[in-house]
């Protein structure tokens, strides 16, 4: 009953006529950006938080926007998957594996309203998961004390460093540059400065925002300055687009497994979405056996992924909004709007900012409906989009994101930097040092940081304390294992290949 | 094998200038001695011990860009930085013009595409920016006098700026 009435306020907050127009907008945005090739969602939402910022707009709006934005952009993905064979992020890489066989059988405009309806499956039974599972969480992270929330800080780093990347040492450096970048500023205790080189526009610290835009951005811009914007797409024909009603019909339980995958993974702390995807196909894979057929082109190969990526985009958000630790790139970035707009989250959140939090559970059942009624007539709007040259798309993007972050701060200093980590992104992503973990050392370092220092003072500088509690320990286990099982897994769980033309 | 050689090399000396660095952080009696120096030098050690294993376990090298790209990208940088320090003097839409026909040409090589891109560009963002976003520090153009144009560029040069 109160989850009912939880939602009814969620609802007061986020059916008024601008929240609602706010979503179409967000969603539409959103769409276009997660088909463009190059601009995923964390990307798009990144360079809108400085723009939505800039605007003035109230918490609720904002959260509204962006969100919609972020639902958009992982509907969004699988339409350059299955087109183009590009995947818009890296979730979308499965969708690629039996979305493209399918529309070069001429079969696009099925596989693209299958993966919307997939897509919608797995983004709603997500949002009624996070809805269950969120109150409880939150009442169970009440019990968190320093020494559980730094075990907790640890095990996010440590899982998602563990599947973002294919060496462990890599991760482990892509998290301490973030953290090391996070440290530093003024510090909070002493009030004077750390690590700044002396550096007067350094007192502030670095905005992560900056980090994210650089890194994420303006790296691109470098890529795509490398190829010579191949890759992009030019000329992708779609004829007549109906429903495929026996194939939604023939997928429905692989939606619903999916989803129920998807989201299990999607909590998880630090793994996300693109293990979501991930688990949901080869499951599906491996139900369906070798007579499925799945990499040659079947709908079950489509439905699997986008209902698991959807769904863990959604359960990455059970974790970001009770405790503070996002569970993918996209929402630490969805992490760090929340940041800039003052809230902060975790247990608290739903105790202090019902109508925050109710009004973007609200929000994203809203924006999912709203998806799938954009997605499935107006699939040919965004495949048209889809062929803006990179020569405009990309000095647009940049200049977008330049003019963004200026106007926020109005700092040539901020510009520079957006510049350096451009370069560095560039660099790290060449390497195969994955670039997620370094946002979330930006992000979360300063809190990880206090949880530990509040130990330290607490127990006296008694290192043991931060093995004092089962949930401490636990975290601690889960942590080493998350870290090193990869390792060793790597080699049972081989990735699919994407297909080649 | 070398690039990640290479990496590992910067990082480790990076940690540890960083953990040198942390040693030497200012404490006060709010912060007592050795809080604020603890993370930190946490962090610079972790970095360390991997930069390590990446010497000693480097991964295969990946397809660096021949070296003409090498050229582009530096030209993209330095074109980025003059624009970053240029927006405030000149205002908005002859920097930003400059730049994207300049980005664009070096996406793809074609001047009169480039020409287009970078004044449909600057006109399309400026529109938006300033009149349906209204973002308030988006300033047209601006006739600067040689002396301000001479301390923005300054910045960008090492031991002149500030």
């Amino acid at each position: 009953m109160e989850t009912l009435a939880n939602l009814a306020l969620g609802f007061s907050v986020a059916l008024s006529p601008y929240t609602l127009m706010l979503a179409v907008i967000g969603c539409f945005i959103g769409t276009i950006i997660g088909a463009l090739p190059g601009l995923g969602p964390s990307n798009g939402v990144a360079i809108l938080i400085p723009i939505s910022f800039a605007l003035g707009l109230d918490a609720t709006s904002a959260l509204v926007l962006m969100t919609s934005v972020y639902y958009g952009a992982m509907y969004g993905g699988r339409i350059s998957s299955i087109l183009l064979n590009i995947p818009g992020d890296e979730p979308a890489l499965m969708t690629t594996l039996d979305g493209y066989p399918m529309a070069k059988r001429g079969e696009a405009g099925n596989a693209l309203v299958l993966s919307g309806v997939a897509s919608f499956v797995g983004a709603l039974f997500a949002t009624i998961g996070l809805i269950l599972l969120a109150p409880v969480l939150a009442r169970v992270a009440f019990l968190f004390g320093p020494a559980e929330y730094f075990a907790l800080y640890l095990l996010a780093f440590c899982t998602l460093g563990g599947i973002a990347s294919s060496n462990q040492a890599k991760s482990a450096i892509a998290a301490c540059i973030g953290l090391g970048i996070a440290m530093i500023g003024v510090d909070s205790s002493s009030g004077l400065p750390r690590l700044t080189g002396g550096n007067l526009h350094l007192y502030d610290g670095v905005d992560f925002l900056v980090a994210i835009v650089g890194l994420f951005a303006i790296a691109e811009l470098f890529f795509f300055i490398e190829s010579h914007g191949k890759g992009s797409s030019i000329g992708v024909i779609l004829e007549k687009v109906t429903i495929p009603w026996r194939y939604i019909k023939q997928t429905s339980w692989t939606m619903l497994r999916a989803s129920v995958v998807g989201f299990i993974a999607g909590v998880l702390p630090g793994a996300g979405a693109s293990l979501g995807s991930f688990l949901a196909y080869m499951s599906e894979k491996s139900i369906a056996g070798e007579k499925g057929g799945f990499g040659t082109g079947v709908p079950k190969g489509v439905a699997a992924p986008e209902a698991g990526n959807n769904a863990a985009a959604g359960g990455a958000l059970v974790p970001m909004l009770t405790l503070g630790v996002p569970g993918s790139g996209t929402t630490a970035v969805l992490l760090a709007l929340l940041m800039t707009l003052n809230i902060t989250p975790g247990p608290t959140l739903f105790r202090d900012n019902p109508d925050v939090v109710w009004g973007l559970i609200a929000s994203l059942l809203i924006a999912n409906v709203v998806l799938l009624i954009m997605n499935v007539p107006m699939v040919k709007i965004f495949v048209k989009i889809l062929t803006v040259p990179a020569w405009i798309l990309l000095p647009g993007v940049t200049l977008i994101s330049f003019t963004g972050i200026y106007s926020l701060t109005g700092s040539y200093f901020d510009l520079l930097m957006l510049i350096g980590f451009g370069v560095l992104g560039y660099f790290l992503r060449k390497l195969d040092v994955p670039t997620v973990p370094v946002i979330l050392g930006i992000l979360l370092g300063g809190n990880m940081e206090d949880a530990l220092r509040r130990a330290m003072t607490l127990s006296d500088g008694n290192v043991a304390y931060l093995f004092s509690s089962p949930i401490a320990v636990g975290l601690w286990l889960a942590a080493i294992v998350g870290f090193v099982a990869p390792m060793f897994l790597r080699n049972i769980l081989k990735r699919p290949q994407a297909v080649t033309d | 094998m070398a690039s990640d050689r290479i990496f590992g090399l910067v990082i480790l000396i990076t940690a540890v200038a960083y953990i040198a660095a942390a040693t030497q952080i200012q404490t006060n009696m709010f912060s007592g001695e050795y809080l604020p120096k603890l993370f930190p030098v946490l962090i610079g050690a972790v970095a360390a011990i991997s930069s390590l294993v990446l010497v000693f376990k480097p991964d295969p090298d990946p397809d660096w860009p021949a070296s003409r790209t090498w050229g582009n990208l530096v030209v993209a940088v330095i074109v980025l930085a003059v624009y970053a320090v240029m927006i405030t003097p000149l205002g908005f839409i002859l920097p930003t013009a400059i730049t994207a026909a300049i980005l664009s040409y070096q996406i793809m090589p074609n001047a009169r595409n480039a020409v287009l891109a970078g004044i449909g560009l600057s006109a399309l963002l400026f529109v938006v920016f300033k009149f349906v976003l209204m973002l308030g520090n988006i300033v047209a153009y601006r006739i600067p006098t040689p002396q301000k144009l001479w301390d923005a560029i300054s910045i960008l040069i090492p031991f002149v700026g500030h």
